[in-house]
């Protein structure tokens, strides 16, 4: 490593923060850049599953939050690419590769939404994972993405809100509303397990090295448990899992989660991979016209 | 076009950088960051700007240390200590002075 790229490391493992016109070494800007247009490309995808359900909404006023929670991701997205594209890597690529199947995208939009019960458990736990990543994010030594990150876990402490709501109704419903979330969670519970990731140690971890996260994947995930298991057993609900329990030192205990379905899921073969991708593409084909008008009136 | 936007969050405040768009022309732009940090009242006012026309400075150096025109130039503290104490003393003094 040259003394620059050694005084680089220095700075933002000391805290320091990086802005778009900082120099940067190539491998930061490469990982940066990596783990930035997957988080752009899972809030993108991540819309996909609750659209689904825009118009099997219960009631109208859930079809109209739903709508406003598929608004506010898409939202999140734009913000989120314009970092990417500022890094270098412009935003028609990062879609481009995204439907090519080249890039990645969170291993929880590759699954089927089967019942209203699975758009609760979405909203409210899934969003629950995601927003303990995106809080520890907000140290990000990249500064302009950590800036951003502020107003993505503005608008998801209400997504989860909304999420705890749907179940809430749920479960003082008749019993086969009940029956509904326990199956969904039952569903989803193994993918909320690997969220996360692999319990790879922070000091390992290259993302860690270059304060792009500050949080360790297993450290995430007993944050989640510690948050949110007590709030699913108070519901009466059951998670799928003989082997969860609390020390006594406080750590949760569960059963080792399918790594090899994580991995074959994000590698583009997860149940609904290839048709969500194909509605993407789909709409980027279908759309090019929009924006070929648009920019050329504007030229 | 990058636009830069910035936020103002309640009247009287100053104006924050929330961000950035890209959009063909200002009247898209507009459009855009009404609903990227407008669409929830969350916002008093924006301002949106073509990054282009920022003019970005960095680099203040400060080769002569002039900590005279800053707070921190101003240490104050030893000597008041020694002007109290030398107060203190004289006022000790010119009483034993006052004594007949």
């Amino acid at each position: 490593m040259d003394a620059r790229t050694q005084e680089f490391v220095e700075e933002v493992q000391g805290g320091g923060h990086v802005e778009t016109s900082d120099w940067m070494p190539e491998e930061y800007r490469a990982k940066l850049i990596k783990f930035i247009e997957m988080h752009g490309n899972s809030e993108l995808m991540g819309v996909l599953p609750e659209r689904e359900w825009i118009l099997r909404a219960p009631t109208l006023q859930r079809k109209l939050a739903l709508t406003a929670k598929v608004q506010d991701e898409v939202g999140h997205a734009q913000l989120i690419y314009r970092v990417v594209e500022d890094l270098g890597k412009p935003r028609a690529q990062s879609l481009q590769d995204l439907v090519d199947g080249k890039a990645k995208f969170h291993n929880v939009f590759h699954y089927p939404t089967k019942t209203w019960g699975d758009v609760g458990v979405i909203a409210w736990l899934v969003d629950a994972a995601a927003i303990i990543s995106q809080k520890a994010l907000l140290k990000c030594s990249y500064a302009p993405y950590a800036r951003i990150m502020k107003k993505i876990c503005w608008e998801e402490s209400f997504h989860i809100l909304h999420g705890r709501d749907v179940i809430l109704t749920m479960m003082n419903g008749t019993d086969e509303q009940r029956e509904l979330v326990q199956e969904a969670l039952t569903r989803w519970w193994g993918p909320l397990m690997t969220f996360h990731g692999t319990a790879i140690p922070a000091d390992e971890d290259p993302m860690v090295f270059w304060r792009i996260k500050s949080q360790g994947n297993e450290e995430a995930r007993q944050q989640f448990l510690d948050g949110y298991v007590p709030q699913i057993w108070e519901l009466g609900l059951t998670v799928p899992d003989p082997k969860l329990r609390k020390r006594d030192d406080g750590v949760w205990e569960y059963s080792e989660p399918d790594w090899d379905e994580l991995k074959r899921v994000v590698t583009g073969n997860g149940p609904k991979t290839a048709e969500r991708l194909d509605l993407r593409r789909r709409f980027l084909e279908q759309e090019a016209w929009v924006r070929d008008v648009v920019l050329a009136d504007a030229a | 076009m990058v636009f830069e936007v910035f936020r103002q969050e309640r009247k009287g405040q100053p104006f924050q950088h929330a961000g950035a768009l890209a959009a063909p022309n200002a009247e898209f732009a507009e459009a855009w960051a009404r609903e990227q940090y407008g669409r929830r009242q969350e916002s008093e006012a924006l301002w949106v700007v073509p990054r282009d026309e920022i003019r970005a400075v960095h680099d203040f150096p400060d080769e002569l240390h002039k900590t005279y025109h800053r707070v921190d130039g101003y240490s104050l503290k030893a000597k008041l200590k020694e002007a109290r104490q030398r107060a203190e003393s004289a006022g000790a003094l010119s009483a034993r002075a006052d004594l007949p």
